[in-house]
């Protein structure tokens, strides 16, 4: 019973072909089954993501969150459903029809799709592509997509506005998260996320930190989440590129937004964090799922403190931080640990990991200093003092003041 | 029919009809996204030919990047919404009759080629597609000297651009 999943399976195809159907149809009836499956538990528990998004920004915020239906709020994501679902369906005048309503569907699609590769124990999963990683890369690219194609056809101005920074945003932090991802392929010598994870005897985190927290930094940024949210920015463009969408076509969009989050922390916890790996989870494969749902919302909660916690970022410091920071660190990375790979690839474990624990802890500290310099450069450049036109009203002591405020 | 060329004549008709789309579509947003199913039509032909690398390169770089630049490109135009004129001009005759010409010219070449006939091989078990396309990038017997150029090409395109959007201040 240490493997349950596949027990099933294979009882379900020997019944199938007692019947008498052929055995290729009896492979694809398997493999619908089983996409029905993953997609119905995914959206089940994108509904549960609704309460703990809502109990923990709620504690995180000092007040205790929805506690009125059903024990602890529990009932809670039921009735926002619900309250979505009888909403009235708009269209508004003038927005491209077709497109309009596709936007919401390609937004939940392309990240149920990231589910396709991710392992949930060493013999479940989707499909072993050995071309994992670059999947994951082009699935975010189709996301974005999506989400031009809200902002256009919602024929509004602040959805276009809402559209193009999306574009600028994501396009941005693709970059240094296609090099950052290029660290655990690098370290398990292939592209195939059941290989990366096979290979982490030792936790990724520990071999690549900076790449870790780059990739992290750059998922939130994908995301369209805190502090990267000037895509829907409230208190600027109204709602952005999700402006027009009301009742469950907004639904799909807030479920979309949630279950990605979720998926970054699975993603997250496979490539740096050892996926499904743990305790006994090679002799008894059920607990590998156990363990990558654990890694993923801790993942998750880290998301969402970074999010209650950090205020919006503006839309020039956003590409400078990715074009001027992070793509430089990612590269240098890449190269520091590329070279350490290939000249310690013989030693012990022992060295090798310290040997890239100090590379990286070294890269981390020459970049502190070089922003540090940078600082006071600057600080020292702001600080100097400048000539005034009238001089008497520089000095903040009050009788220069109040003869300034007489004379005027 | 075997199931292979079933799905590539499926393909090939989603392709070609997304193609003919992109060129007589009113709308230019839509001609963008008719361009986006015809490049996706491509990688999976890609798929279908076991170089499952190729496709998701397809994926990421001309729909991830091409497309996404077109679109904005597009969305950036003035005017955009407004019509733009009668789609086919007089002589689409004489476009249609040389396109067919062509089209049967290229039939007959491919016909009369003795390799149309061969099967396509098995593949060794243990083939790794993507490691042989790395050593062959790397390998001084290879293509590295066509890789290292092309990278020159990339790093001077990406200079020009930024020269030319420099802010004389």
């Amino acid at each position: 019973m240490s493997d349950p999943v596949s027990l099933i399976g294979q009882w379900l195809q020997n019944f199938l072909i007692g019947l008498g159907l052929p055995s290729g149809l009896v492979a694809i009836i398997l493999i619908i089954l089983a996409i029905l499956l993953i997609g119905i538990i995914l959206l089940l528990i994108d509904i549960g993501l609704v309460w703990v998004e809502r109990k923990i920004v709620a504690r995180f915020q000092d007040r205790l969150g929805p506690n009125r239906l059903g024990p602890f709020g529990l009932i809670q994501p039921v009735a926002d459903i619900l309250k979505l679902v009888i909403k009235e369906d708009i269209t508004p005048r003038g927005a491209d029809r077709f497109i309009y309503n596709l936007a919401p569907i390609i937004a939940l699609a392309t990240v149920m799709l990231l589910w396709a590769v991710i392992p949930f124990t060493s013999t479940l999963l989707g499909s072993d592509l050995n071309v994992g990683i670059l999947y994951l890369v082009a699935i975010g690219a189709i996301s974005t997509l999506g989400i031009i194609m809200a902002g256009w056809a919602s024929k509004n101005k602040y959805a276009l506005l809402g559209a193009l920074r999306t574009v600028a945003q994501m396009v941005s932090y693709e970059v240094p998260m296609v090099i950052v991802l290029l660290i655990p392929v690098l370290l398990a010598r292939s592209m195939s996320v059941q290989q990366i994870v096979q290979e982490q005897s030792l936790w990724y985190l520990l071999l690549a930190p900076i790449a870790a927290i780059i990739f992290l930094i750059t998922s939130i940024a994908e995301l369209g989440r805190a502090p990267f949210d000037l895509l829907e920015a409230e208190s600027e463009i109204v709602a952005g590129f999700h402006i027009e969408y009301t009742g469950m076509k907004f639904g799909l969009f807030y479920a979309g937004e949630l279950l990605h989050a979720l998926t970054v922390g699975a993603l997250f916890s496979t490539l740096f964090l050892g996926g499904w790996r743990g305790p006994f989870s090679d002799q008894i494969p059920i607990l590998g799922v156990f363990y990558l749902f654990v890694k993923a919302f801790i993942v998750y909660f880290i998301i969402m403190w970074i999010r209650y916690t950090v205020p919006r970022i503006r839309i020039d410091h956003m590409l400078n931080f990715n074009w001027k920071f992070l793509t430089p660190i990612a590269l240098v990375v890449l190269i520091v640990t590329a070279l350490l790979d290939k000249i310690l690839v013989d030693q012990s474990t022992f060295v090798y990991v310290t040997g890239m624990l100090i590379a990286n802890v070294i890269v981390a500290w020459t970049t502190l200093a070089i922003l540090r310099t940078h600082a006071q450069t600057k600080r020292k450049r702001v600080g100097v003092d400048r000539p005034v036109a009238r001089p008497e009203l520089a000095s903040t002591t009050p009788t220069s003041a109040s003869t300034s405020r007489s004379g005027d | 029919m075997p199931i292979f060329e079933l799905i590539f004549i499926l393909v090939a008709a989603l392709t070609l009809g997304a193609a003919f789309l992109v060129v007589t579509s009113k709308n230019l947003i839509h001609s963008a996204l008719w361009l986006v199913v015809a490049l996706f039509g491509v990688a999976i032909v890609f798929a279908l030919l076991n170089a499952g690398f190729l496709a998701v390169v397809q994926v990421v770089i001309y729909i991830g990047a091409i497309a996404i630049l077109m679109i904005f490109t597009i969305m950036l135009t003035r005017f955009i919404t407004q019509s733009t004129g009668p789609r086919f001009n007089t002589n689409w005759i004489w476009a249609l009759i040389i396109s067919f010409l062509m089209f049967g010219g290229l039939i007959w070449i491919f016909n009369s080629w003795p390799g149309i006939n061969t099967q396509l091989p098995p593949l060794p078990a243990d083939f790794d597609p993507i490691r042989q396309l790395g050593i062959a990038l790397v390998s001084p017997n290879a293509y590295v000297l066509p890789f290292e150029l092309a990278s020159v090409l990339l790093v001077a395109a990406l200079i020009g651009a930024i020269i030319v959007a420099w802010e004389r201040t």
